[in-house]
């Protein structure tokens, strides 16, 4: 039919005298072919890459591994079933939950707060760079900081310091006491063999400490051991009971014996802890403000525990957090700088008028600012939740081999399933299909917010 | 009163700020000063004991990184596919985004609103079924495979912004430019791409970042002989700890390209990505 029509004009051309009409409508089907040349790279890429993978993989989902046998709903079941596939799809729902909410929340406060400052482009400038960045390299710098040596990973460092800060950083994981005078408690503290009054100076010799892992702080404990106490006040010194390069007597404090600082020591009276001190860089003590009476002295196990080494952040139970956190780094300056610019909109007068009103800014934020963004937070909030469900390489590069089935969300777990081992094409596309399932109300958004702005 | 604690607040404001600032730069201040530390000074203790100390640094990781052949073919794979790749979705969508804004063809509307829906497809979804149409064809292992399936899965948000974008121009523009004689090639060559500059611009920075940062399309994708800067520091991670004076400064070296682009055309990218928020 329509190639007879086709021939038909084309015998009819050229038309020496053609009406108006024809001439229109001849012109209209150029345009149309023009205008089909024009799509057709587009559409050809869309339809063979986009549109035929999704309704094979649909497809391909009811067949198993192999892709020979019909399977129906199976690998549906069989993701329920399986615990790494239920774990990426609880890791995956944790992502989800918290990520997109974090950011948010984040970017609000920081877009809101960025507005009193001078330095306002350069601050959101700073903060937007990590969207530049890959997730791999965003992936290492992370995996660098995350390091659980607090000798390599910055994080670990910081959180060393600042628990020794809190706690004393001074410990002796290594020592024993000098079994005439001190004796250990099963829970590795040690106290006086010999009860202790007031008026009393008493040296505590230790041993097992190698004079290189000393505090560098400590010096010979000599001089305070002769110092006497005053009544209503006990003196003495914690000492190193070695002197480097031999020569010194078991159980005296010799010239050459370091002190060591940083022990605590506490006094007590029928088994309640009545005073307690800390040894200076001589191992000196002195506790104050005793009655008369018998004690005994005790050194807390906390003086020989085992160095704080900081948080494991890639184990197994923070790993999730942990990525979240880099993605936060990767993701805020987003949220921030779309929300800022929701900011930019607001009506002054509005906020002005709350001013005079006397409302104070907390007010102003709660009552008129979060109320009339809302739009724009939506648009983030969605955004982010798409991006969260498919995030892929962070995952994959964070954490470490034997912590990748922990952390494992959709995405990765649909390439382990399909490429990286699983080898299960079936399971691999159902997992697909999922990841596509999750993301339609986004498209279903999508599409109703376009087909809303074109009326 | 009000003014002091006005004052006051400003300063703890800008205090917490200087804080999140310090936070955002840290982690990239590490990796540059990690990528400029031997191996030896990285066994020994963290990047931030070179701050007293600087002797430790120097630029000898990156010059045995440039001897590394395995990276500089890395490095200009990357080159060779993000540049088409970014060049092609321009071309592709500007001609299809003016066609769907301005021409007249059929199933115009719900073939847009298929584009739409397209937005959000996840990469995942494609990578086993265009695996295997590659395998069929020839291209799976080799640049132009990863080029084409990054032009596909960036198409629909191209198009999208080019269309919305060349469909706000006024419409006597055009008709007048019609009136003239001038061929729909004509007008889309002198008027519609010179107008749709800015638009075109952000689409660009964005496809050309978003293509040049991927991983996961080229993990499959490419083989050995053209896998991008990404894949191959990727294959080096699993030595992780022992080898960071390769994967420092690789993967700085990898990021230093898309944060120049970034601080170059900052006004573009900011657009671009709030633009593509719906992807």
């Amino acid at each position: 039919m329509t190639a007879t029509t086709l021939t038909k004009e084309k015998g009819a051309s050229p038309p020496p005298a053609a009406s108006p009409a024809g001439r229109a409508r001849r012109l209209r089907r150029r345009g149309r072919v023009v205008a089909l040349l024009f799509v057709f790279p587009a559409l050809l890429l869309l339809g063979a890459l986009v549109v035929y993978p999704v309704l094979f993989s649909v497809g391909r989902s009811f067949f198993d591994a192999s892709g020979t046998r019909f399977v129906g709903g199976d690998n549906y079941t069989e993701m329920f079933r399986d615990p790494a596939t239920l774990k990426a799809i609880r890791n995956t729902t944790i992502w989800v939950v918290v990520a997109p909410a974090l950011l948010t929340g984040l970017g609000l406060i920081l877009a809101v707060l960025v507005e009193k400052v001078r330095w306002a482009t350069a601050f959101k400038l700073l903060l937007f760079m990590p969207m530049a960045v890959s997730f791999l390299a965003a992936g290492i710098i992370f995996r660098l900081a995350y390091d659980e040596d607090p000798n390599k990973g910055v994080l670990n460092a910081a959180a060393v310091s600042v628990h020794d800060a809190f706690e004393g950083a001074s410990s002796y994981p290594t020592a024993r006491g000098r079994a005439e005078r001190l004796t250990q408690d099963h829970d590795g503290s040690y106290v006086t063999v010999k009860a202790v009054s007031p008026g009393d100076t008493v040296a505590l010799p230790m041993v097992g400490v190698l004079p290189k892992d000393l505090p560098k702080n400590a010096v010979p404990a000599y001089p305070a051991a002769g110092r006497k106490a005053a009544p209503g006040e006990l003196r003495g010194v914690v000492y190193l009971d070695f002197t480097p390069g031999g020569g010194g007597t078991r159980d005296k404090v010799d010239r050459g014996e370091s002190g060591l600082p940083g022990m605590k020591v506490e006094a007590l009276s029928g088994g309640h802890t009545v005073a307690s001190a800390t040894t200076a860089s001589d191992g000196s003590f002195h506790l104050t403000g005793l009655n008369a009476g018998s004690y005994t002295l005790k050194l807390p196990e906390s003086n020989f525990a085992p160095p704080y080494q900081g948080i494991s952040w890639l184990g197994p139970t923070l790993v999730t957090p942990a990525i979240i956190g880099a993605y936060l780094w990767i993701w805020t300056g987003f949220a921030m700088v779309l929300i800022g610019a929701g900011l930019a909109t607001l009506p002054r007068d509005a906020l002005e008028a709350a001013r005079m009103d006397g409302a104070n800014e907390w007010q102003i934020f709660r009552r008129i600012t979060v109320p009339l963004l809302a739009p724009v937070l939506t648009v983030v909030f969605v955004t982010l939740v798409i991006n969260v469900m498919k995030v892929f390489d962070l995952v994959y590069i964070i954490a470490p081999g034997p912590v990748q089935e922990d952390a494992t969300v959709l995405a990765t777990q649909m390439w382990l399933v399909s490429f990286g081992g699983g080898n299960n094409q079936g399971l691999g596309s159902a997992l697909g299909v999922l990841l596509l399932l999750l993301v339609i109300p986004a498209m279903v958004f999508n599409v109703r917010r376009f087909r809303r702005s074109q009326r | 009163m009000n003014a002091v604690r006005r004052g006051l607040g400003n300063g703890l404001v800008q205090a917490f700020l200087v804080v999140i600032g310090l936070v955002w730069l840290t982690p990239l201040a590490g990796l540059f000063v990690s990528s400029l530390r031997s191996a030896q000074d990285t066994a020994k203790g963290g990047w931030w004991t070179a701050l007293t100390g600087p002797g430790q640094l120097s630029f000898d990781n990156y010059s045995a990184l440039l001897k590394n052949a395995g990276m500089t073919q890395a490095f200009w794979n990357t080159v060779l596919i993000s540049v088409p790749a970014t060049v092609l979705v321009v071309v592709i969508a500007a001609l299809a985004g003016y066609a769907f804004a301005w021409l007249d063809f059929p199933l115009r509307e719900p073939l847009f609103l298929l584009v739409v829906a397209l937005l959000v497809v996840p990469v995942q979804i494609g990578l086993l079924p265009v695996a295997k149409l590659f395998g069929v064809l020839g291209l799976f292992g080799t640049i132009p495979g990863v080029v084409l399936f990054h032009v596909a899965y960036g198409l629909p948000f191209a198009v999208f912004l080019l269309r919305n974008y060349f469909a706000e121009m006024p419409k006597e523009m055009l008709e007048a430019a019609r009136m003239d004689g001038g061929s729909e090639w004509r007008i889309f060559t002198r008027l519609v791409l010179p107008v749709g500059r800015p638009a075109i611009a952000s689409l660009a920075i964005f496809q050309f970042l978003w293509v040049w940062n991927d991983m996961l399309v080229a993990l499959l994708f490419a083989d050995s002989s053209s896998q991008p800067l990404t894949v191959e520091l990727q294959s080096q991670i699993r030595q992780f700890g022992s080898n960071i004076d390769v994967l420092a400064p690789g993967a700085f070296l990898s990021l230093v390209v898309p944060v120049a682009v970034f601080f170059a055309f900052q006004r573009h990218f900011v657009q671009g990505v709030m633009a593509g928020s719906v992807k």
